[in-house]
């Protein structure tokens, strides 16, 4: 049976999310992280609201980064370890395709879910309802931007030891744009500025990394599972 | 027209032309470094507002420049390398990654010693000092991933894809933290009415800029010895080139 390159993707989407409903578990960790951090900076910092509302727009923003990089973690890893993802490479789909559909599928489950549980966080931290069409939309665009290069840097990394470290310290550089810009925009949405420019610029971004870090990825796979 | 670039694909010819060369940049980095250091100490007037205090720029400005030519040197060697799997690329690109780490590192010290007398602070979260911090982690991300891999050529490969990667980022990530609004002064060198500076300034700052890509070239002729004979050292040729 022959299948052409998007069915393939579908399948591949369907096949992932199947596989993460089944281990819920791995889905709710980032999420719980994620609360746990924002939780952190009320408790070392300060209890005074205004004085939250202020850094807010950083705190939510560090935090998801962190958590976002944390769920890369079992973006290839459980595929690399029981050989399917040597399968798939051997399938004749393209690397490209294979690592696109594995990257959307983790964004649905891990990204997705972040930006859905974030109003919880953004109340705890004060920012105005207003503000939360804004937050909503970078955070969205900035966790599928560092999807795709979470996937670039996932794809260098299988296989070392201490690849989570290393994980970490090759895409959070690459990442610091999108921190500029999305907090920026939540910031500005807070004091009642227009945040169209950021949001542009983040979605910029994420156009350009969907578009050229699939094959990035795909040539990182190429070298670490040969 | 074309021979002499496909000669520089093979090891023993860039080993040799890397030792030719190496005594040639290093004489006149001499030269140049030691015109740029005394006109710029000991000639140029101090600066109507900042005193003796801007002679810092004549490690400060070419550590910096470089650190980020000798970043777009690496990726351009890296791209060699990936895509004509060219191995000396990889050796290039190993071979700089540590020199353009030392420059950055070097252009964020001096520039943080200037920023004490002058702006009152040691750090401040500047557009350019904050990217300049960025291509030290990008670099220091580059030889990690390096050094990660126990099969050297496997550990060349991922190195060289993601420097690749981070010079398409570097640009992103200049713009985007100039975002904020600039304490760094402007550009003095380039501009559209040919560079703000005195000749008796400018003289030595330029030769300063030539004299470090010179040393850089030194340094890198070593270093590429080094890595290539790494590399090679299965082969005859090296068995050969240590003897004599």
């Amino acid at each position: 049976m022959t299948v052409s390159a998007w069915e393939a993707f579908w399948l591949l989407v369907q096949r992932e999310l199947r596989l993460s409903f089944r281990r819920p578990e791995q889905l709710l960790q980032p999420l719980v992280f994620f609360l746990i951090v924002t939780t952190l900076f009320p408790l070392g910092l300060s209890l005074q609201l205004s004085l939250l509302r202020d850094i807010a727009p950083g705190v939510l923003w560090v935090a998801a980064l962190l958590s976002a990089l944390l769920s890369l973690d079992f973006l290839f890893k459980s595929d690399a370890d029981d050989g399917t993802l040597e399968q798939l490479a051997l399938s004749g789909h393209g690397l490209t395709v294979i690592v696109a559909a594995k990257t959307l599928a983790h964004w649905l489950v891990t990204g997705l879910a972040l930006v859905l549980v974030s109003p919880i966080v953004g109340t705890a931290l004060g920012i105005p309802v207003g503000a939360f069409a804004t937050m909503l939309g970078s955070l969205a665009l900035g966790t599928l931007t560092l999807s795709w290069l979470g996937a670039v840097g996932a794809g260098l990394t299988i296989g070392l030891r201490r690849g989570n470290v290393l994980l970490s310290l090759i895409v959070l550089p690459l990442a610091m744009p999108l921190l500029i810009f999305g907090a920026g925009a939540t910031d500005r949405a807070i004091s009642g500025t227009n945040p169209a420019g950021a949001l542009y610029l983040l979605a910029a971004l994420c156009v350009f990394t969907c578009t050229l870090a699939p094959f990035a990825a795909a040539a990182a796979l190429r070298i670490t599972l040969e | 027209m074309w021979t002499w670039f496909y000669k520089l694909a093979s090891p023993p010819y860039v080993y040799r032309v890397a030792a030719a060369l190496m005594p040639w940049f290093l004489g006149l980095a001499a030269v140049t470094i030691g015109y740029g250091l005394i006109g710029g100490l000991v000639f140029a007037p101090p600066d109507y507002q900042q005193g003796d205090a801007f002679r810092i720029i004549y490690v400060h400005v070419p550590s910096a420049i470089l650190s980020v030519t000798v970043y777009t040197i690496m990726a351009v060697a890296s791209a060699i390398a990936l895509i004509w799997r060219i191995k000396v690329g990889h050796a290039v690109a190993a071979a700089s990654a540590p020199i353009g780490a030392s420059l950055t590192l070097l252009a964020l010290v001096t520039g943080s010693m200037w920023g004490k007398p002058m702006w009152g602070t040691y750090w401040a979260w500047d557009p350019r000092l904050t990217s300049e911090l960025i291509l030290l982690f990008l670099y220091v991300g580059v030889m990690s991933l390096r050094s990660a891999f126990e099969d050297p050529a496997r550990g060349d490969r991922a190195a060289a894809l993601l420097a690749v990667v981070g010079v398409v980022n570097v640009p992103i990530v200049h713009f985007s933290v100039v975002w904020w609004n600039s304490l760094h002064q402007g550009s003095t060198l380039v501009t559209l009415e040919g560079p703000k500076m005195q000749s008796s300034m400018l003289w030595p700052l330029l030769s300063m800029l030539l004299g470090f890509t010179l040393f850089y070239g030194a340094v890198l002729c070593i270093r590429v010895q080094g890595e290539v004979l790494q590399r090679e050292r299965q082969s005859a040729w090296v068995r050969e080139a240590i003897k004599s």
